[in-house]
């Protein structure tokens, strides 16, 4: 079962037996498709965006995840990294470029500052204290001031999982 | 030319100043800042301006100029006040180009308004905030004060 120990996320899929078809669930396809090709958004925002750098760089290679295309426009982009200190007036622009991005979306908040303020909770006039208190839904945490760079890896495997453990997303629409 | 000469001259120049030993400063009262700062420029050579910063003494604001001449190796501080309510100075930025964003900072942070500065808008802070952040009356609901701690010996 050679091409079974090549896709993850093999167990939802079966060889016909003594053939050469596959048999999946399209829902899963997609999962494994959407989980194995996440492009991050290039948002570096203080000394986190070092360590995200060095994950994109060979030692590290956040490409073997499928996740090595960083770009720079939102509307190219599947998951943000909010990669640093969010400050005040950093506040608007990152809404705008999380509004920016297509869905299916994700968001990991990278290191202490993102996820609560971090270093700055005390005595800052200017940090927000978390991403998520703009409303910015967070999929992911990776803790550490800043995280090693095999703690970003292991939060894209995370939301990996997430993705394909999903349920099937059902619109409040659809549900009447 | 010793150091020690180099304030004495600038004091026999302007004698309403008070010279500070350590480090190296003067103190000069505000309305002579422009006619001082003229002076150290083009007769005593200190060409660069290396700090413009500002500390509030909580009954006054203190404005501190670092400048540095490269004829004399020589740093030097100097000082003015402005008051607390409605602080107003001199700009130098009109002698030292690289004043203009540091007064712009002080402005920001101090809401200390720089008379015939060319630019006088805040640098960092988003721009419709109305107070200064370093002021030590400055109070925000994004300030949360670092809890005191209670020490090792009280459990």
């Amino acid at each position: 079962m050679a091409v079974n120990e090549k896709i993850p996320g093999s167990e939802s899929i079966a060889m016909y037996p003594g053939g050469e078809i596959i048999l999946a669930k399209s829902e899963d396809v997609m999962k494994w498709a959407k989980g194995s090709s996440l492009w991050p958004l290039t948002f570096g925002l203080a000394c986190c965006a070092i360590e995200m750098m060095a994950t994109g760089a060979s030692h590290f290679d956040i490409d073997r995840i499928g996740s090595g295309v960083f770009r720079g426009s939102p509307r190219q982009c599947d998951v943000m990294i909010i990669a640093g200190t969010v400050c005040v007036k950093m506040a608007d622009c990152l809404k705008k470029l999380y509004e920016q991005m297509p869905e299916p979306k994700y968001v990991i908040a990278m290191g202490n500052c993102s996820i609560s303020g971090g270093i700055f909770y005390y005595d800052s006039y200017s940090v927000v204290k978390g991403a998520e208190k703009l409303g910015v839904p967070v999929d992911v945490f990776v803790s550490g001031c800043p995280p090693r760079p095999e703690d970003l890896l292991h939060a894209f495997m995370k939301l990996q999982d997430k993705i394909k453990n999903a349920k099937q997303r059902t619109s409040a629409k659809d549900k009447e | 030319m010793q150091n020690s000469e180099l304030l004495l001259k600038i004091k026999s120049k302007f004698p309403e100043i008070a010279i500070e030993e350590t480090p190296a400063g003067l103190v000069i009262p505000k309305a002579s800042l422009l006619e001082v700062s003229r002076f150290l420029k083009e007769e005593m050579s200190f060409e660069n301006c290396h700090c413009v910063t500002a500390v509030d003494r909580r009954d006054k604001i203190e404005l501190v100029y670092l400048l540095y001449s490269t004829l004399h190796h020589f740093m030097l501080t100097l000082k003015t006040f402005a008051g607390l309510d409605d602080p107003t100075v001199e700009t130098v930025s009109l002698l030292w180009r690289s004043a203009d964003w540091m007064e712009r900072e002080v402005f920001d942070l101090f809401g200390v308004r720089f008379l015939h500065h060319p630019d006088l808008r805040r640098i960092m802070n988003p721009d419709h905030w109305t107070d200064f952040p370093l002021r030590k009356d400055f109070k925000n609901e994004n300030l949360i004060p670092r809890p005191q701690s209670k020490g090792l010996n009280k459990a």
